[in-house]
């Protein structure tokens, strides 16, 4: 019998290493899962790098792992929020490196990797900052710009719903970044509010198909 | 005279079609929300992963999983949809969203828009999705004020704030003046009543045209 259920979020992340690079679903903190990261934190994994939508919210969740001083880099599309305080500081104080991507070219840099995509060209952000440095082409009329993909060793991400094998269902806006960097990550963990019995998933409404999730817990 | 936030807000919302796919950026341009006709079917789209969204929840009604791009409490209308961040994406980039309203430090006369970042040394950067936004919704539309607030022309020759996107903005609503950019230049859609030609091309660093 194959089950992905595992007993604790602590079970859940055990295994982290020192410099690996975590995925951390949510956009602000819908999606944030936010009893994982807690355990990270726990585990005691330094020199991350982060990817994530944002560089954390008030002292919870990514917030509370960079106050630990578990980060060296967070690669996100927005890090300033008024409650970003956390991350603000340590980046004044030149404690975390940052890399600004796009909010789409971030996602569609997973998608890629997630995908076997060695990488792509975009439009985004051509005769801009952000593309200062890397290798444009001229395809039918437009500025494209090649971004790469961006791999993780671990994902944590939130859904509503999961079954035995890792199938996903998520709630509202929190499915955000969660199905893509499930693929992303040698690792994908999710934290859910509920797991069923197979079948009990609508086949035709599953989200994340279990191939991309390795443990699963219900907090 | 200069028309009122609420004022180019009422006319950006009339100037969007029925069953047009729209995005509102962050800040000033939420405005609009609230003067679309409701006689008018509209699809909003958030790009956090909203289609058909719909105004605030009442006092008690929020839910924290169903928030907009600017991580406010919203509502879905019937008939709207959740979806991930990529498909959202390829929404944007993929010229799906016919209309998107961003505000902005800075437009140029080619419709060069910079509206991201200061520049200045102490701030950190944040971008969100306002470069694939300038690049990929079908048109553009930029609403912010005339003049900075110490006075000086917001729509310039050629930007000074690091840009989002180039040659992205297709019309530039301010509390002055509704411009068109066209490969010709500006052209003057509207005025404030009372703004002769001279006066709101002194306030703008271009030769606007009628």
């Amino acid at each position: 019998m194959v089950t992905k259920v595992v007993e604790s979020p602590a079970a859940a992340v055990s295994g982290v290493a020192d410099g690996a690079t975590v995925m951390i679903g949510g956009f602000g903190t819908a999606g944030m899962p936010a009893a994982l990261v807690e355990a990270l934190i726990a585990q005691g994994a330094g020199g991350l790098t982060v990817v994530c939508n944002n560089a954390g919210n008030g002292e919870t969740g990514l917030a509370a792992l960079l106050k630990a001083g578990r980060v060296r880099k967070v690669i996100c599309s927005f890090p300033r929020q008024a409650d970003s305080y956390v991350f603000d500081a340590l980046y004044r104080a030149g404690k975390v490196v940052l890399e600004v991507v796009p909010q789409g070219t971030l996602v569609e840099r997973i998608r890629a990797a997630g995908a076997g995509i060695g990488g792509f060209f975009t439009r985004t952000g051509y005769g801009t900052t952000l593309a200062e440095g890397k290798e444009s082409r001229h395809i039918d009329g437009h500025q494209y710009v090649l971004e790469h993909p961006i791999h993780a060793d671990v994902a944590l991400i939130k859904a509503r719903t999961a079954d035995r094998w890792g199938n996903l269902v998520y709630r509202k806006t929190a499915r955000n970044f969660g199905p893509l960097m499930a693929t992303a990550a040698a690792c994908t963990i999710a934290e859910v509010s509920e797991i069923v019995q197979l079948g009990r998933l609508d086949p035709e409404c599953i989200v994340t198909p279990g191939i991309f999730v390795h443990r699963v817990v219900a907090v | 005279m200069k028309w009122t936030r609420d004022q180019v807000a009422a006319r950006i919302a009339r100037d969007i079609p029925e069953g047009a796919y729209v995005n509102l950026g962050i800040g000033l341009p939420t405005l609009v929300a609230n003067h679309l006709a409701p006689d008018k079917e509209i699809f909003l789209h958030s790009e956090n992963g909203i289609l058909g969204m719909g105004p605030a929840p009442a006092a008690g009604d929020e839910d924290p999983e169903l928030i907009n791009a600017g991580k406010q409490p919203v509502t879905l209308l019937a008939g709207g949809a959740y979806f991930h961040h990529a498909d959202s994406f390829a929404m944007i980039r993929g010229g799906h969203v016919d209309i998107c309203v961003l505000g902005a430090f800075q437009v140029s006369i080619t419709g060069d828009l910079a509206n991201w970042h200061t520049g200045a040394p102490d701030t950190i950067p944040a971008v969100g999705g306002a470069m694939d936004l300038a690049v990929g919704a079908r048109r553009v539309f930029v609403m912010m004020e005339h003049l900075t607030r110490t006075g000086e022309p917001k729509i310039v020759e050629r930007c000074t704030y690091p840009l989002t996107g180039v040659r992205c903005v297709s019309r530039i609503y301010t509390d002055m003046a509704v411009l068109d950019v066209t490969p010709a230049g500006l052209t003057v859609v509207d005025m404030v009543d009372g703004l002769s030609l001279a006066e709101l091309k002194q306030c703008t660093a271009l030769e606007a045209s009628r």
